[in-house]
């Protein structure tokens, strides 16, 4: 196999996502080629950081003014062109908002049937075979392409640990971007949401509130010390952040963030079919929810059924500090 | 949008017609002339171009999001024989097609609701039609059927080529049943339109013919303008979708309802992915308690996973 994995960037670094993507397009062995695409600023920010990545056979990076936004009209061309000039068999990304618009689009105009949210990879002696969650994770698929053609593939992230960077140095190919001359989609703004705390979707902690936290306010006077204790990102559940107590970028569940951190603790969360979906690969999950019955005490390793408002406070109180 | 891209190519037109013309032939050059102005009055008196935009809204019928999900005995999928419904991500996209219509009465011209399903799927398409859709195309496949996301955005290509123009197609972000999350985008790279995915609001700019959307992605939101005509992908704070009411439903069942095969389409569906199983997820051994904040922190240390408390 030859595979060509997009790396993607936020803030000057290579996200976790993709760190992911490369452990499991390393599963089917073989080179893995990285592209890396951006504003001319963006492509010298991350290079260097990129090249450090184990793993990597090579990169290709390309810089344009209209790669900055990812825009998937504009990056369609140029994934297609080299998918097609260099024979890759495989390309792989992380299931990241921008890869799921960018690789359906690609794949369509490819005529192939792409693989969405892949948890595990295995190379059969007559090809490759995938698994993946359906119906919100209720079931798992196991799934064989039969076509010849390339495969295109995105990766759940929490279900393969991250690339590691170290003393390697990949080489680098720049690549011509493809302009073209009338691009259908303008990117206007990015409202992004600020936060010192770790990324939801990497942290290694979670605390979650539900709708039992009653306002925002009182969402972050009872969830910040905790989180800030613990060195924890913090993540909300559907019915919190529908009630305006929480950021929708903190959702967690089948149609938010999917995580699986060492430690989830899930405060005044009932524990909704959805949300169960979205963190039930946590290594260990705690449940603090005063209704004994809530569905959240089924999947939890330690559930404590106790009023939030006097457990929280309590807990951060008697909770080691962080060396 | 469109009408009136067509009226400017008429008019340019009539234009070169007028320099071809020989000295000779002024009556029919002052006919033209008259012919003209009329074009140039009607277009700048009327006061808001009318559009008239025809949107595309394919929804999917898919197993309840209420119903237990249990996987068959011979393993090769789920349990069917439970109650479906619409997808609920295709529902929100049929009730901002009807907001958009409310929106914007005159500029609407139509709401064509289309499935790719089985005999059944009908139900899901009347529902559509009671939401406010005003007709319906059922590309009718059998039971047993496994249309991948790359087979129905080519039978849903067929459909715009067949019934179009359309210069929305609105649909919902994924399917909660294969969860793959592909279609809509497929359908741009296939037609060659302007995509914007998982969108929490939407304005169309008639004027410019463009939409501005505001997308839900990783870490926030982003704000993107595509030209019409446009594909958007449905995300769940788009709308609160409506019941419909029973006259609603009543009439739904008198709107036109059309048929066709994947054949009459000329699109192959055969899968490109054999599904080799389908298993229940590994079983999560929890519904442990403790009574206390003091147990709490000893069994988390007991598990080694706070940080600094080793």
């Amino acid at each position: 196999p030859s595979t060509l994995l997009y790396l993607e960037h936020a803030g000057g670094k290579i996200t976790g996502g993709s760190l992911s993507a490369l452990t499991a397009a390393k599963a089917l062995g073989g080179d893995v080629t990285g592209i890396l695409v951006g504003s001319n600023e963006q492509v010298d920010d991350v290079l260097p950081k990129a090249t450090k990545v184990e793993g990597l056979t090579k990169i290709l990076a390309s810089r344009s003014p209209s790669y900055s936004h990812a825009v998937p009209e504009a990056l369609v061309p140029l994934f297609a062109k080299l998918v097609q000039e260099k024979g890759f068999t495989h390309l792989f990304s992380s299931t990241s908002s921008t890869s799921k618009s960018l690789l359906p689009r690609l794949a369509a105009q490819l005529d192939v049937q792409p693989i969405s949210d892949v948890t595990s990879i295995s190379l059969e002696s007559d090809g490759d075979v995938y698994t993946r969650p359906i119906y919100a994770g209720n079931a798992i698929s196991t799934v064989k392409p039969t076509f010849e053609g390339i495969r295109i593939i995105t990766v759940r992230g929490t279900a393969f640990p991250q690339a590691t960077t170290g003393s390697s140095e990949a080489p680098v190919e720049e690549v011509n971007p493809i302009e073209l001359s009338e691009v259908p989609t303008e990117h206007l703004k990015t409202m992004a949401t600020e936060s010192s705390r770790p990324e939801l979707g990497s942290s290694d902690i979670v605390v979650s509130g539900g709708r039992a936290l009653k306002s925002a306010k009182i969402f972050d006077e009872t969830l910040t010390p905790l989180a800030d204790k613990l060195g924890a990102a913090i993540g909300a559940s559907r019915a919190a952040v529908d009630a305006g107590y929480a950021d929708n970028s903190l959702q967690v569940g089948q149609t938010g963030k999917i995580v699986a951190p060492s430690l989830y603790i899930a405060v005044g969360i009932s524990g909704a079919i959805q949300h169960l979906a979205g963190m039930k690969d946590s290594k260990v999950i705690v449940a603090i929810n005063k209704d004994p019955d809530a569905p959240i005490f089924q999947v939890a390793d330690a559930g404590l059924v106790a009023d939030l408002f006097a457990a929280v406070p309590e807990l951060v109180n008697k909770l080691p500090d962080r060396k | 949008m469109l009408p009136s891209a067509r009226e400017k190519l008429v008019l340019q037109g009539a234009v070169s017609g007028e320099l071809g013309l020989p000295a000779a032939a002024l009556p029919l050059f002052s006919f033209v002339a008259v012919a003209l102005f009329i074009s140039l009055y009607l277009l700048t008196m009327r006061p808001t171009p009318r559009s008239l935009l025809r949107i595309l809204v394919p929804v999917k019928r898919c197993v309840d999001y209420a119903v237990k999900i249990r996987v068959n005995a011979q393993q090769t999928g789920v349990e069917t024989n439970v109650k479906h419904s619409m997808n609920p991500f295709d529902e929100i996209a049929v009730e901002e097609a009807v907001r958009l219509r409310e929106r914007m009465k005159d500029s609407i011209k139509g709401i064509t609701a289309v499935t790719i399903g089985p005999s059944k799927a009908q139900e899901t398409l009347r529902t559509a039609l009671a939401m406010g859709a005003d007709d319906a195309v059922h590309v009718e496949v059998p039971e047993s059927a496994n249309v991948e996301p790359l087979a129905v955005a080519k039978l849903l290509r067929a459909v715009i080529e067949k019934k179009g123009p359309y210069e929305l197609v609105i649909l919902g972000k994924q399917a909660i049943d294969d969860d793959a999350g592909q279609t809509g985008q497929m359908l741009a790279g296939l037609m060659g339109w302007g995509q914007a995915t998982f969108a929490s609001k939407l304005e169309v700019d008639e004027a410019k013919g463009s939409v501005d959307v505001t997308r839900e992605v990783d870490g926030g939101l982003e704000q993107i303008r595509v030209k019409l005509p446009a594909i958007i992908t449905a995300d769940l704070r788009l709308n609160e979708p409506r019941y419909a009411s029973l006259p609603n439903i009543m009439k739904a069942k008198k709107k036109p309802l059309e048929k066709f095969k994947p054949e009459d389409l000329g699109v192959d569906i055969t899968p490109r992915l054999q599904v080799l199983k389908v298993t229940e997820p590994p079983k999560r051994v929890g519904g442990q308690k403790v009574e206390n904040v003091d147990e709490l922190i000893a069994k988390l240390k007991e598990a080694g996973v706070l940080p600094g408390a080793a």
